[in-house]
């Protein structure tokens, strides 16, 4: 566990990073700071490491204050990401994943089949071993940034925009990656972003820093969209935070019902006996998975991959309400189409049974009543 | 040509003790730049005095310095150590100010990486730093290079043998040969010290080789 009590950070021009800072970061969660530029998040991080000193308070590391440590020895402990990796250009992705357990005098031998397994662990090919950082993509960079701090395994790690620098698309895949090796790892993660989605998303609990370095909220991602603690919080979380909060409520309770499906390559005639006269009818792939709608009423002889709307997103029915509504929505036939994990349709539900459990659920993903938890925000 | 080749032996004789003094000053002048670079940009407010100071001395006129060196040093004036200090003065005042430049180059995340990482100042300053610094180095030791090669001559009028000689001789005689020979002999030797330095560079500088890839 890392603690903050009353961390300040002032200086000589007279700036005020960090105001007043008290903290915890819990053992094996992630604890995510975000707030706009001048919230001192970043200048927070690196009080954990050292980099900088604060100018009063104190931290502490499993109940060991750092001030009395040898910095060196403490960063050694703490995997370091930063935004594009912050990679060492003139080495190999191997030995770049390799440096820390290296200054540690792990043999080279043993450091580099470490790294190697790394590597593939991050879902980065072999043979990229040999390449130089300048030679791999930001996604592929950002990765190796990653393995390279958790090469050592120190039990902490501090991530700072870590994902800012990549496209959307590979942004996201590489915040479900970061979750996925975190439910294997349970490292203590000190993450940091300007991004509140991100925020919501990635962590156990987000603090949320207004300008000038004091904490405006403590909570989990759902109380906090349920719950903000005053108006700055409430403008920073942004518009939606109904609809986003149902990403943390579980979809199980909505009634799904069976959806008439005919297989891509069917018979028109074949399709409009199954469709009955609807005016949408689902199509699916010889494996049982969802593949599109379409129209009945429209089919030429067969139906075609070049028939099917594609507009309807796919839920899991082990996923959440907002997945399932959003589903709904998106569906031509407002029918959601829902899958088991495997990715093989179970039926569909419709928006109007969605809400129906949302409001069964009490209205609220928390039902925990206002304004007890504005830590830090007098 | 036929002046040429009646002096090979003395014309080569002349072009190792040049080489040898436009060396040897730019691998101890290098050595001493490194640490006065890298206290340029440890210590911001020494980078203007350091700078200014290593300016300065290379507005010298080489001639005054070649005179001046036995007076300071002590030594004969015929000794060739003078000639090796005063360009080891001028390899310095023209390095100081590259080896920050290419300290400072190397990008912040980086430097800031390896200090989270643990990597202490001494041994990131070793690994990693200057390291990344060689290019911009390395294309401030082409211009000493090559200047060291042209300042050497001007020590034939303080009587050093080496190519200069031969310009000193020709004027002497009003004899053409023996210049356009020392002019043609100073080029390639300032060539040959170019492409060294440019192949050395490229040898430690394995990744700025092959292009990017996805």
């Amino acid at each position: 566990m890392i603690r903050f009590s009353d961390v300040r950070k002032t200086y000589p021009d007279g700036t005020v990073a960090v105001d007043g800072l008290t903290l915890e970061a819990p053992t094996g969660q992630i604890t995510v700071l975000v707030g706009p530029s001048g919230c001192g998040k970043t200048t927070s991080l690196r009080m954990i490491n050292k980099m900088i000193e604060p100018t009063s308070g104190s931290i502490t590391v499993d109940g060991r204050d750092i001030s009395g440590m040898n910095a060196d020895e403490l960063r050694r402990g703490m995997g370091y990401v930063i935004q594009s990796g912050g990679l060492f250009p003139h080495r190999t992705v191997l030995d770049n994943i390799a440096t820390v357990p290296l200054l540690l005098g792990v043999p080279k031998t043993q450091a580099r089949v470490s790294a190697m397994e790394l590597l593939e662990r991050m879902g980065l090919s072999t043979s990229l071993a040999k390449r130089y950082p300048n030679q791999l993509s930001g996604g592929q960079q950002q990765r190796v940034g990653v393995a390279r701090a958790l090469a050592a395994d120190p039990p902490i790690m501090l991530m700072d925009e870590p994902f800012s620098a990549v496209d959307p698309q590979v942004r996201e895949q590489l915040q479900d990656e970061f979750l996925r090796l975190q439910g294997e790892l349970g490292k203590t993660i000190v993450f940091v972003t300007h991004d509140i989605d991100e925020a919501v998303k990635l962590g156990d609990q987000v603090a949320v820093l207004r300008v000038g370095g004091t904490l405006a909220q403590l909570a989990s991602p759902e109380r906090l969209l349920a719950d903000p603690a005053d108006d700055f919080v409430a403008d920073f979380l942004g518009r939606d935070r109904g609809y986003r909060g149902l990403a943390f409520a579980p979809g199980g309770s909505v009634p799904i019902g069976p959806e008439p499906t005919v297989v891509l390559g069917t018979s028109s005639d074949a399709a409009r006996s199954v469709a009955s006269g609807a005016a949408w009818l689902l199509i699916v792939d010889e494996a049982g998975a969802p593949v599109g709608w379409v129209e009945p009423a429209r089919l030429g002889a067969r139906v075609e991959r070049s028939d099917l709307h594609r507009g309807g997103t796919v839920a899991r029915a082990s996923g959440s309400l907002r997945a399932a509504l959003d589903a709904a929505l998106s569906a031509p036939s407002r029918r959601g189409v829902l899958t088991d994990d495997a990715g093989r349709l179970i039926g569909t539900v419709s928006a109007h049974d969605v809400l129906a459990a949302i409001e069964g659920a009490g209205g609220s993903a928390d039902g925990t009543p206002a304004s007890s938890n504005g830590d830090g925000a007098p | 040509m036929t002046w040429f080749l009646d002096h090979l032996a003395q014309v080569g004789g002349l072009l190792v003790t040049h080489a040898y003094l436009a060396v040897v000053p730019l691998v101890v002048g290098l050595a001493l730049a490194v640490p006065l670079g890298w206290l340029a940009t440890r210590f911001p407010r020494l980078y203007t005095p350091l700078i200014t100071a290593s300016g300065l001395l290379y507005t010298i006129p080489s001639l005054a310095l070649f005179v001046l060196m036995p007076l300071v040093l002590g030594l004969g004036i015929l000794n060739p150590l003078n000639v090796i200090v005063a360009l080891t003065l001028y390899t310095v005042a023209l390095l100081v100010r590259t080896v920050a430049d290419g300290l400072s180059s190397v990008p912040e995340q980086v430097r800031q990486a390896a200090t989270a990482m643990g990597i202490g100042p001494v041994r990131r300053f070793v690994t990693v730093e200057l390291p990344l610094a060689v290019p911009v180095i390395a294309a401030g030791l082409r211009v000493a290079a090559v200047s060291n090669v042209s300042i050497v001559s001007v020590a034939a009028l303080i009587g050093i043998a080496q190519l200069g000689s031969l310009f000193t001789d020709g004027f002497a005689r009003d004899f053409l040969d023996p210049i356009v020979v020392g002019i043609v002999a100073c080029i390639v030797l300032a060539l040959i010290l170019d492409l060294a330095i440019v192949a050395l560079a490229r040898a430690v500088t394995p990744w700025l080789r092959g292009g990017r890839a996805g």
